[in-house]
């Protein structure tokens, strides 16, 4: 029988421990169909964040290193500097990239370097259970904000592809959902563009993936779904922030 | 031999390192030790090295870890407040098995403290250079030439036992200039790091460095054998120079630039007739316990002198299980002792004897 269908080669056959409805998984499979159709598993280095993806390391089968919270970007920036033939991307999850991590990420942006980051925003820190993360939106009911976030005193959300994206060594920034087949092809497309803007060396490149947390936003995973649709997706528009992959090299 | 050139502490250092095949510094500047990412960024480019300026020392450091990971020779260097947020790095990778080598140019403490030259950072680089079970090696030179010849060292004492490494210098050795001769270097090519994550290339199962154990059980048993490899070094690489102690009835104990001040006064008090001694301990951990255990045997008592309170006081009272009195000596905020100074409490120890 003709095989339509099969798991990524570049994903260990290891049951991953993400809850169910949790969008990790599917974006897990995007990033190791890219390394599979790119034909670079063997030369990527992968960063595993601290959060829920804390054991992408397991998931991933290409070399990986596991980063201090928020650590990432720096690590990928040494491991780049020391190899920089091979691939190297980080996967982080908000609170690692747009809280403690803020510097690492905005400076590895800024200074160009020649990486790929996958940013996986779901408005919440999961594996702590809850708590308000630097997305969260306002008025967003978490186990640190039980009566909304009130931006009088939490502040506002960090919008982080429209923040990199003024930066001129930011070479290429889309964010993307998961939340349909149709935002899933889209979200590949742009997972396998920022791998090829790291390979042609054209600098820092970031997807980052809106996605739902349904054990923590407490709801079931085709509610989790509509509340992204109805209440993230207003505040983090889709679509392309930074493109320079068709200018030419300086 | 090679030629002997008058060079800064924290240059020679810096030239010295790169001949023992670094080729990655990652820095963030802080005084005193910013001649030595000075120099970095000058030779770097050059050789096909990397120098970058990180936007924090928690960057830096974690840039080495990942350089670290990759399996070649990274460095950082720093200064007191500067090594307090180094200490995340240095913890994950004790606990991810890397070697690495990091500086310490002392400043006084706590907090911001000062420029000047000290010894405060011997507790956190000893006891606790990050959070956890783990040891770092910590190397203490004394001289511009043993700034030069330990950097190596710790290279190679990294590599053969997998675990960062610190050079803990001060302020005085960093900006001093003294006639320094710096070798060829072993350069590392020859260290082979199968576990490096550096991509498989299709030729072996995936590699990870990693620190988190989840399961108590795993972790503890991990812990346990960093622990063996922890005891094999305390019995093999202790390192340590011993002056005029063979028949020394009062041993003074002091590492680094106090350890130069106090052995002109040992120098002086043997010119008196006092039968003074010095050990100077170069590696800090492992505490050289057995050359100051053996001196005991002859000496009625023992004065440590520091740049500081009184840190490795402590270490010299547990070698010798307290079987003699230890003094302490010591300025601290930056203040350099005078030679006569320890003379003055050398000859206060000798006491009822001159």
């Amino acid at each position: 029988m003709a095989i339509v269908f099969q798991k990524p080669k570049a994903l260990t056959d290891v049951p991953t421990h993400y809850c169910p409805g949790c969008t990790h998984g599917i974006i897990h499979r995007l990033v190791a169909e890219c390394l599979d159709e790119l034909g670079i598993e063997g030369k990527t280095v992968g960063v595993a964040p601290v959060g829920c993806a804390v054991m992408a390391y397991n998931y991933f089968g290409c070399d990986m290193i596991q980063a201090p919270h928020g650590r990432a970007p720096a690590i990928a920036t040494g491991v780049k500097r020391s190899l920089p033939d091979n691939v190297v991307f980080t996967y982080q999850g908000d609170g690692d990239l747009a809280a403690i991590g803020t510097a690492e990420t905005v400076h590895s942006a800024t200074r160009g370097e020649n990486i790929t980051v996958i940013f996986v925003n779901n408005a919440i820190y999961g594996m702590t259970g809850g708590q308000m993360a630097p997305t969260s939106l306002p008025n967003q009911v978490t186990q640190t904000t039980p009566y909304g976030r009130d931006v009088k005193t939490a502040g506002y959300p960090v919008r982080v592809c429209e923040m990199l994206s003024t930066l001129d060594g930011t070479a290429y920034a889309e964010r993307v959902s998961v939340d349909c087949v149709k935002n899933v092809m889209k979200a590949k497309k742009a997972i396998k563009k920022a791998f090829e803007t790291q390979i042609a060396g054209k600098g820092f490149s970031i997807v980052e993936v809106v996605s739902a947390c349904p054990t923590n936003w407490g709801l079931s995973p085709v509610e989790a779904l509509d509340w992204l649709r109805a209440n993230m997706l207003p505040y983090y528009p889709l679509g392309v922030y930074k493109d320079k992959t068709e200018e030419e090299a300086e | 031999m090679s030629e002997r050139v008058l060079m800064k502490g924290n240059e020679a250092l810096a030239e010295a390192a790169i001949r023992a095949g670094c080729r990655h510094f990652f820095g963030y500047p802080i005084t005193p030790q910013t001649e030595l990412a000075a120099y970095m960024s000058k030779v770097m480019p050059k050789i096909g090295g990397t120098y970058l300026q990180a936007e924090s020392e928690i960057a830096a450091v974690n840039m080495v870890l990942g350089a670290a990971s990759a399996g070649v020779r990274a460095m950082t260097s720093s200064s007191s407040p500067g090594i307090s947020l180094k200490t995340e790095g240095i913890s994950y990778m004790a606990g991810s098995d890397l070697p690495a080598v990091i500086i310490n140019v002392q400043r006084g403490g706590p907090g911001l403290g000062g420029i000047q030259p000290s010894q405060a950072d011997y507790w956190q680089a000893t006891k606790a250079p990050g959070h956890g079970d783990l040891h770092v090696l910590v190397f203490a030179p004394s001289s511009v030439q043993e700034m030069v010849d330990l950097v190596g060292h710790a290279f190679d004492k990294a590599d053969e036992y997998r675990m960062p490494a610190m050079i803990l210098a001060d302020g005085m050795l960093g900006q001093m200039m003294e006639p320094v001769a710096i070798g060829e270097g072993s350069g590392g090519s020859n260290v082979e790091k199968p576990w490096a994550a550096n991509g498989h290339k299709g030729g072996r199962k995936h590699n990870i460095v990693n620190s988190l154990y989840l399961q108590a059980a795993d972790l503890e048993r991990l812990v346990k054998e960093r622990f063996e490899r922890y005891a094999v070094i305390e019995e093999k690489e202790a390192m340590s120079e011993s002056y005029m102690t063979e028949d020394a009835e009062y041993i003074v104990v002091a590492y680094g630039a106090s350890a130069r001040v106090a052995k002109a006064a040992v120098r002086e008090a043997r010119s008196q007739g006092i039968k003074a001694g010095l050990i100077r301990p170069i590696t800090l951990w492992p505490f050289p316990k057995k050359a100051i255990k053996d001196a005991a045997e002859n000496a009625k008592a023992f004065l440590c002198v520091e740049m500081s309170m009184g840190q490795m006081i402590d270490d010299v009272k547990l070698a010798i299980e307290c079987s003699r009195p230890v003094e302490f000596f010591g300025r601290t905020g930056g203040i350099i002792p005078t030679p006569a100074e320890v003379l003055e409490n050398i000859k206060k120890l000798a006491g009822g004897d001159k």
